[in-house]
């Protein structure tokens, strides 16, 4: 078997940067580094190929030497098929833990909008009769302070429980 | 006969098909999936009475093609055994899964999704068990492992993604790894059909065999975490849903053990591995029961005597004697069974006492005696207690070692009964703190001994709202929960009853192992040395001289 030393120098070109990638902590480097490690592989299991001439399916009848073994591109295909969801399942995961750094627990409910409004308004009415023995004046500024909370609210929800420093970096 | 063969994969992968379509029917799809496995079950014990019967390996070439250019399923002793098993398991577990989901609707365990993945999940756990080619098995291995990602972080909820980040990327690298591997044996050999491997691999010149196994066997000891790469389980295992844990724990490690036993035996048996895999696996059993020691989690715990007792496995394929494969074989089967009934009972213990941690566990053995049973029996199993199976494996594994002596043995030997004696300690300490200590005394409760235990990440972080406890006061227990471990701790002590038998069945299917010449036969009936030395000669470009040809290119 003869390999084309570019391809060589490609895959290890490959393999070093890829490892080298894959070691930090950020999740988007790691799937970067998994495809270029992957893609190495693949490009490993090509040369294995090797030049044209040493198919072993081929049964006498045509000449070998212009036919390449079609082996190991069937592997590499699935290989390809294998590192696709592979790939689709961590971005999936890289989401999610962006999801949870961002946004928290908090970010998950479907109900999230009306629990939040009936939390307001709990909120408010509870401030309300709180003040109730204050001035007109100063129970309507409540109200509106309430309404005012409200939206802000709505546009960005709370971010509790952040993830402490530690944390945040694994979840990146 | 043969048209079984290709059904045990299929019908888990048709089964995880239907299931999706009908995720909007949750009854459907527990009948569909527990029916799957059934079928599977049923068919995998045809299979092996039948290999048994006939001690040669079924061949079944799908798609018609000739062995070493179409694709070969075998079935011989070891992997029916280890299909009928996993099957078995994977039933018991989908019934408490199925108890759990019955038992709470939580969105922990959103059901919708788990059908298809466990599903499919056991097709690639009986696929790689069935695979007559290298590359096979890699497949096997991936959709396994692709459904366990999807298992490990279910629901997403932050603990789970953390686990799942490093389970995932440790995976990948174990599968890249493999993949790596399986590409210089086939630059080296031009095959991939394990039997014609088989028969090429002693040609090869010993120290390419010798990189090319250990570069299979790196991959594979990722996957088994064997001890230097064993550090990901126990971080990784507790996190998820109790059901998910118990399979990973009983069943994926041993995919990676079955595959290292495998490639031994037929593959690279003229490679000396004895010394190196027997300090490897030393040092799995010692430094994983050291850690198991040290934890306060049960779960922790549990997952730390999994990669300790895993050592046992890797003793006994290195001893390499057909005794030995024997013992490990049965040792095998001992372990699946009992690690994933424990990993059930901390499950029903997880829910009665609301936390998986010792320190805050009391009183159990009053409030649930059922479990505190369970518990005990499974507990007094992997510590090897003498009537117990896993006293009858670790014997069987000791007696082969002595049958073979040299004194790193007669360490093992050593190493493997202490491993054993610390494995009874730390189980006995957790019966003693959850069971035996009363309620009243978890308050206020201090010991030198508690100090120094670790709790688990999410208990260390948040421990008023750690998983576990946050949601344990709705949680209840399901009496089809408790009957699948109940069934699970009653096979287990089967293992025990029919030892006799089972155990011979073990040591004929180590005997079919050890022969690998049996297998090849199997795959080429009819050329019985090279099978396709005719035609490649005839053409001119002989297979023999093209690999060795490319022998030194194999490995850049």
């Amino acid at each position: 078997m003869s390999a084309s030393l570019t391809l060589v120098v490609l895959m290890a070109v490959m393999y070093g940067t890829g490892v080298y990638v894959m070691l930090e902590k950020s999740l988007t480097r790691i799937l970067i580094g998994f495809l270029l490690v992957g893609n190495a592989t693949n490009l490993l299991i090509f040369m294995m190929s090797g030049r044209s001439g040493a198919a072993p399916i081929i049964d006498g009848g045509t000449t070998g030497a212009d036919i390449v073994d079609p082996l190991p591109q069937v592997l590499m295909l699935t290989a390809i098929v294998i590192n696709f969801g592979i790939t689709a399942f961590i971005l999936a995961l890289i989401y999610r833990s962006w999801w949870l750094s961002n946004l928290g627990d908090e970010g998950d409910d479907v109900l999230a909008d009306e629990e939040l409004d009936e939390a307001i308004e709990a909120d408010a009415a509870e401030q309300f009769h709180a003040n109730l023995d204050d001035d007109d004046e100063a129970v309507r500024h409540v109200l509106e302070e309430g309404g005012d909370a409200d939206e802000s609210d709505e546009d960005a929800p709370p971010a509790e429980e952040e993830p402490s420093e530690n944390e945040r970096d694994v979840m990146r | 006969m043969n048209a079984l063969v290709p059904l045990l994969v299929i019908i888990p992968l048709v089964g995880a098909a239907i299931t999706l379509i009908l995720g909007r029917y949750p009854r459907l799809q527990i009948a569909i999936s527990v029916s799957a496995l059934t079928a599977v079950t049923a068919a995998a014990a045809v299979l092996l009475t039948a290999v048994d019967e006939t001690s040669r390996p079924i061949v079944v070439k799908v798609g018609g093609w000739e062995p070493p250019f179409g694709i070969v399923l075998v079935v011989d002793r070891l992997s029916a055994i280890m299909v009928v098993v996993s099957a078995l398991m994977l039933l018991g577990v989908l019934i408490f899964a199925v108890g759990q989901g019955l038992a709470d609707r939580d969105r922990d365990t959103p059901v919708s999704i788990f059908h298809p993945t466990y599903l499919i999940l056991a097709a690639g756990l009986f696929g790689a068990f069935i695979a007559g080619d290298l590359f096979n098995m890699y497949v096997g291995f991936e959709m396994l492992l692709a459904a366990s990602y999807v298992l490990l972080t279910l629901g997403g909820t932050g603990s789970r993604i953390r686990a799942g980040v490093t389970y995932v990327v440790v995976s990948l690298v174990s599968s890249l790894l493999f993949l790596g591997a399986i590409a210089l044996i086939y630059g080296a050999t031009g095959t991939v059909t394990m039997a014609l491997l088989s028969e090429r691999m002693r040609d090869l010149p010993l120290d390419i065999q010798m990189i090319l196994c250990a570069a299979l066997l790196v991959g594979f000891a990722v996957k088994a975490a064997v001890f230097p790469l064993s550090f990901w389980l126990p971080d990784s295992y507790p996190t998820a849903p109790a059901p998910v844990t118990a399979v990973f724990a009983g069943l994926l490690t041993k995919v990676g053990v079955y595959a290292v036993i495998r490639t031994d035996k037929l593959l690279f048996f003229d490679v000396p591995l004895a010394v190196p895999l027997l300090i490897v696996g030393g040092l799995t059993m010692v430094i994983g029961i050291l850690g198991a020691i040290a934890q306060a989690d049960v779960k922790r715990l549990l997952s730390f005597t999994l990669v300790s007792h895993i050592g046992y496995m890797i003793f006994g394929v290195a001893i390499g004697t057909e005794l030995a494969t024997g013992a490990t074989i049965y040792y095998i089967v001992h372990h699946i069974m009992v690690q994933t009934a424990l990993f059930l009972v901390v499950g029903l213990i997880e829910r009665v006492g609301h936390s998986t941690s010792i320190t805050r566990l009391g009183g159990l053995l009053k409030k649930a005696p059922f479990v505190a049973i369970l518990f005990f029996l499974g507990a007094l199993n992997l510590g090897g207690i003498p009537p117990f199976s896993g006293f009858l494996g670790k014997l069987g594994l000791f007696e082969a070692g002595a049958a073979s002596p040299s004194p790193l043995v007669y360490v093992m030997i050593g190493a493997g009964t202490v491993t054993s004696l610390l494995t009874l300690y730390a189980l006995m300490r957790v019966w003693n703190m959850a069971f035996w200590r009363p309620k009243e005394d978890v308050e206020g409760y201090e010991s030198p001994l508690m100090e120094s235990l670790q709790e688990s990440p999410e208990q260390q972080n948040g421990s008023a709202t750690g998983v576990a406890t946050a949601t344990g006061t709705t949680l209840s227990t399901s009496k089809l929960m408790v009957g699948a471990t109940t069934g699970l701790v009653t096979l287990t002590l089967c293992l025990t009853v029919f030892a006799g038998p089972l155990f011979d069945l073990a040591q004929r299917a180590a005997g079919n192992v050890a022969t690998p010449s049996n297998y090849v036969d199997s795959v080429f009936p009819k050329g019985s040395s090279d099978g396709t030395a005719p035609k490649g000669s005839s053409d001119g470009t002989a297979p023999e001289g093209s690999s060795d040809g490319t022998a030194p290119g194999g490995a850049p």
